[in-house]
């Protein structure tokens, strides 16, 4: 909680992380479906829960904040740059750049090794390629996050398929953090976790956030980990989802 | 760092990438084959015979006339009179006239009767000459020049003494055997039927029949080689005639003459015309075959986009990874339709190695069986455009599975629903 503080007042002055206005949108080929969001704003530094049960729209939410979607209307800005005005191509770069991702499950390349599955965003995105190569080389970076994160270096080599769930998600966890992007999204991805381990997980994820200050932004239904963030959001104050027949 | 991913990928579904790329090679090695086949066997026929301006025959086909004269496929349906032969050898265009008589056989190789000039006249392969490997043509009744591939095979040299037997087949219950001949000459290997004829002269064909009629030997007929020798063995008949003119101009007249010719009825063939008959014939066939070699490849790459579409589902989560750190659908378009370019390459470089390996081994085996010679050549422009043909087509048919991949990642977002 402390750090939390800390972050958002050092940055108090930064423009937000994350500001949305006027959003609308719909799935191509689902018009039954739309979502509207009408403000969010995210903190730079900030850790913000999102919490709503499956069906709030939040996958669609997530989709939109990282630019794989474009929106029908509205402006999405983050770092101060409108990903609605973006082309599809710019967005997946801007993505790839400044955001790092975290699933529920199954986060990794499972033919490829644990080293090969950390570094993997460094490939789409050359200022987090530099900014790893400055901490003493991409490997020796990957490394550092994998030990910090508690996987042993002996893993590294292996094939992300034969980890355990829980060090998957560590590793998972190591790839969106390396070459310290600016906003960290996560969806539930401590769900397929045990309590202790869902713990350790977080503990480990915001101490190493916290370092270069990254914002975080988390989904999660699960209402025990909101002591945890700065601001907990309902899905349902900010998002309105339209279903129709 | 992308494509090694890919590959690794591609390894992981190693067995069925595996059976993907040998369906491709198969129908590749079909497809190459059966042109291999096709252009060897058109070269084989087309260099048997050259600077031979007319083949003479009893009436029949020309196409029957070309294979059985020159290719030995086949049999004559009748003979022609030994007085013909000679009244159109003496015609003031012909330069030259070299007799053939077939119809005996040796252990399974067929026995030639013929003059010394066959040895002068008888072209091949663009205008090549026949050369002796080992001896001289025939001077004695009782003396024979044997093709490579009969010494080869019955391990034959100058001077050895061998049987002649009447009728065709490799045994034949009458055998002449009372009559041995001597190898005079070996023939130098040519890659036509010559290497597979035993060659006579036209006094021999008559000397080994002298004592037979209606098949059988006539009894107490039983004559010496040297009572033989003592006989008018003139031929009363040969079976077909290869001519040469001054001018090939007046090739078209000698042949009407021919055509036209009252004593008896007869049948002369320009050998060019005769071998695009053959064609016009086997064209139809050698359509049908590279139709049917071109719908196994169309299968062979329809079955890998069915592959690789199957294993999409599954793969919808890789592509997800792959768009949540920065890639493209582009990119990911670009990965399976890579993919699919890779699958062919490998099927293409496969079947290609299977098709000389069949060649190397098939090679001795066809020549000796159907005398096609097969070269063991690098692929021809025709083939090289098939190839290129075949990798643009599994470009093409890793499209298929690529559009689907592109909409199932724009329309799955960055979050796989399941």
């Amino acid at each position: 909680m402390a750090d939390g503080a800390l972050g958002r007042a050092a940055t108090a002055a930064a423009p937000p992380a994350i500001e949305l206005h006027a959003v609308r949108f719909h799935w191509r080929g689902r018009p039954s479906f739309a979502l509207s969001v009408d403000t969010l704003r995210v903190e730079h530094g900030e850790r913000v829960l999102l919490a709503g049960p499956s069906g709030s729209g939040k996958s669609t939410l997530l989709s939109l904040l990282c630019g794989v979607v474009a929106p029908d209307s509205g402006t999405i800005q983050v770092l101060g740059t409108d990903l609605a005005g973006l082309p599809g191509t710019r967005r997946d770069r801007f993505r790839g750049e400044h955001f790092g991702i975290l699933f529920q499950m199954f986060n990794l390349l499972p033919y490829a090794s644990v080293m090969d599955n950390v570094v993997l965003p460094l490939h789409f995105a050359p200022g987090r390629r530099r900014r790893a190569a400055e901490r003493g080389g991409t490997a020796a970076e990957a490394a550092r996050l994998l030990e910090t994160l508690g996987i042993n270096a002996g893993l590294a080599r292996a094939d992300a398929a034969r980890l355990s769930v829980g060090q998957q998600q560590r590793v998972a966890a190591a790839r969106a953090l390396i070459g310290a992007p600016e906003i960290v999204v996560a969806d539930e991805p401590t769900s397929a976790l045990d309590r202790d381990s869902q713990q350790a997980f977080l503990d480990l994820l915001f101490a190493e956030a916290a370092r270069v200050a990254t914002t975080v932004v988390m989904v999660s239904h699960d209402a025990s980990l909101a002591g945890r963030f700065d601001r907990v959001l309902r899905l349902a104050d900010i998002a309105r989802v339209e279903r129709g027949h | 760092m992308i494509v090694r991913l890919a590959l690794k990928s591609l390894a992981n579904r190693w067995l069925t990438a595996f059976l993907t790329v040998l369906a491709i090679a198969f129908s590749v090695m079909l497809l190459l084959g059966v042109e291999k086949v096709r252009t060897g066997a058109r070269a084989s026929f087309a260099d048997t015979i050259s600077g031979t301006d007319l083949i003479l025959g009893a009436r029949s086909g020309g196409v029957n006339l070309l294979l059985y004269a020159v290719f030995r496929i086949g049999n004559a349906t009748n003979n022609i009179r030994w007085s013909t032969v000679q009244e159109i050898a003496s015609r003031p265009e012909v330069a030259w006239l070299v007799p053939i008589s077939l119809g005996d056989s040796h252990l399974g190789f067929r026995i030639v009767g013929t003059t010394a000039g066959y040895f002068e006249h008888y072209r091949y392969r663009r205008d090549q000459g026949l050369a002796f490997a080992e001896g001289r043509p025939f001077a004695d009744l009782f003396e024979a020049v044997v093709g490579a591939d009969v010494a080869a095979d019955l391990g034959y040299r100058v001077g050895d003494h061998v049987v002649v037997a009447h009728g065709l087949g490799a045994t034949s219950f009458a055998m002449h055997n009372d009559k041995p001949f001597t190898i005079a000459g070996v023939l130098a290997k040519t890659g036509t039927p010559v290497d597979r004829s035993v060659h006579v002269s036209l006094e021999a064909i008559t000397a080994i029949h002298v004592d037979w009629q209606g098949g059988a030997r006539i009894p107490g007929l039983g004559l010496t080689p040297e009572q033989v020798r003592a006989l008018d063995l003139t031929p009363k008949d040969v079976t077909a005639a290869l001519i040469g003119l001054h001018s090939r101009l007046t090739a078209f007249r000698v042949q009407r003459a021919i055509n036209e010719y009252a004593a008896e009825p007869l049948t002369a063939v320009l050998p060019g015309v005769a071998l695009l008959e053959l064609w016009s014939i086997v064209g139809t066939a050698e359509s049908a075959l590279a139709i049917v070699s071109a719908l196994t490849v169309l299968t062979a790459l329809l079955g890998m986009a069915t592959m690789i579409l199957a294993t999409l589902n599954e793969r919808r989560r890789e592509m997800a990874i792959l768009r949540s750190v920065g890639a493209r659908p582009a990119t990911i378009v670009g990965l399976l339709t890579a993919e699919a370019a890779a699958l062919t390459a490998a099927g293409v470089a496969v079947g290609v190695a299977f098709l000389y390996l069949a060649l190397l081994v098939t090679r001795p085996i066809v020549d000796a069986r159907f005398g096609i010679y097969l070269p063991l050549a690098a692929p021809s422009p025709r083939e090289g455009l098939a190839i290129l043909g075949i990798l643009a087509g599994g470009v093409a048919a890793g499209v298929i599975p690529a559009l689907r991949a592109y909409r199932l990642s724009v329309a799955d977002g960055m979050m796989v629903r399941t």
